[in-house]
């Protein structure tokens, strides 16, 4: 998802060192749905988890404004750019509320915009595709942020209070985020053959990395179980994949457009869409830093970040003579 | 809340952030903001988490400006109220037929 949990390596040698009786205590509150709040006792392999999940679902929400703010100012209308913007301004904010989860956990917004900006923290892959039309606009909302809302809807039970609670406030807007996409994508599917046929293009190139949102299968992902355990994670990645296709297909067809797959079908006995192999390998390219736009967004990040520098300096000299005067 | 360990000196300062949703109800913490001044911290504040009119008076508190009771001592800190029952109206017996009690 935004958090496809791939750089997950050795966190169990960290546990050996707790104090056994402390962990089954920590255990005992996660199993009674007791939510851990930012103060409490915990793993230190359940902090760094922690810490790398939801940092790797802000730098998502950051590198995400990218794709989509690329149309603002090609927006059809003054109507869907006012939308647009809303939109995209709200997921600055979903990464803001979660930074501030994040640094509850004992890391700072420095160290974490520099892992961003070093390349040395992930953020999810679907960010490094292109927006080649105005369609891809409708397709990032219907189907990127439907996808996200899948996986975040469970997030908002997750064991760590300020994860779960900035989830909520998440998922409160998500929804807005998913129906004005659909609304771009049924407005074209009902214009002329052209807005028509960009409407398939746009689910054609958005359809496969969409389902690769939701991570590796279940076999691959061999971190799952202690995330499971810990209630950070409710559904495995499989479970989510197959819940977003069961509900966007039917979507596809209310528009009449074609989901990009020979291999999907409808099994009545299971009342489960059967859906085709994802192309992993694509996904691990991507993730790799090899997908189409990996370079362009984080050198746009970056320059964002150097080109807000005075302001930031500025900030805090005026905060210090302005404090200084006060004190005086 | 927050507690987070600055490691870059010119970070902005964290500042909690609480909201009272409608008059009559209480300032109920949102999250946090990072901000030059109070003045900015309000700003911001504003900004993230009230763009859907979810409030109507925010408050904004330095972090460094909270004292907190620690939860590794909760049980020892709460202890004074566990064991008076007599606080509460359950604990009183009303005989049947005593009414507006
Ligand atoms: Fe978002
Ligand atoms: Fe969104």
């Amino acid at each position: 998802m935004y958090t496809q949990g791939l750089d997950q390596k050795g966190e169990n040698a960290g546990r050996r060192l707790d104090d056994a009786g402390l962990l089954a205590a920590f255990q005992a509150r996660i199993d009674a749905e007791e939510k851990i709040e930012a103060k409490d006792w915990m793993p230190d392999a359940y902090r760094r988890t922690l810490i790398r999940q939801i940092s790797q679902h802000a730098h998502s929400e950051i590198i995400g404004m990218q794709p989509e703010g690329n149309w603002l100012t090609r927006a059809p209308s003054l109507r869907r750019k006012a939308i647009l913007l809303a939109k995209v301004q709200d997921e600055a904010g979903h990464g803001l509320y979660l930074y501030s989860a994040a640094e509850t956990l004992g890391t700072s917004r420095g160290q974490m915009v520099a892992d961003l900006l070093s390349g040395k923290a992930k953020y999810s892959s679907i960010f490094n595709y292109p927006t080649l039309t105005w369609a891809d606009i409708g397709a990032i909302g219907w189907l990127v942020d439907g996808a996200a809302i899948m996986n975040q809807i469970p997030l908002c039970r997750c064991s760590y209070g300020p994860y779960a609670r900035a989830m909520v406030r998440i998922c409160k807007e998500e929804s807005f985020h998913q129906r004005q996409g659909f609304e771009i994508m049924l407005m074209l599917s009902r214009g002329s053959a052209e807005q028509k046929a960009m409407a398939q293009d746009a689910l054609n190139r958005w359809w496969w990395p969409s389902l690769m949102m939701f991570g590796p299968g279940d076999a691959d992902s061999k971190h799952s179980a202690q995330s499971m355990a810990w209630k950070i994670k409710r559904f495995s990645n499989d479970e989510l994949r197959q819940k977003f296709v069961d509900v966007t297909v039917p979507q596809a067809e209310f528009l009449g457009i074609r989901v990009p797959d020979d291999d999907l079908k409808f099994n009545a006995q299971t009342g489960h869409y059967e859906f085709g192999e994802i192309d992993w390998q694509e996904f691990f390219d991507v993730l790799a830093g090899n997908g189409p736009c990996n370079r362009q967004r984080l050198e746009k990040r970056q320059r964002a970040h150097d080109d807000g520098a005075w302001v930031r300096e500025a900030a805090h000299a005026y905060a210090e003579k302005h404090g200084q005067r006060a004190a005086a | 809340m927050s507690q987070g360990n600055t490691m870059d000196d010119n970070e902005w300062p964290l500042y909690e952030v609480f909201i009272r949703s409608r008059a009559g109800l209480s300032h109920r913490h949102a999250g946090s903001v990072h901000a030059a001044d109070s003045q900015m911290a309000l700003d911001h504040a504003r900004d993230v988490y009230t763009r859907r009119n979810e409030g109507v008076s925010i408050w904004v508190v330095k972090s460094s400006e909270i004292i907190a009771s620690d939860p590794a001592d909760a049980s020892a800190f709460f202890e004074p109220a566990a064991d008076k029952i007599y606080r509460h109206p359950t604990f009183y017996e009303i005989p049947e037929g005593v009414e507006n009690l």
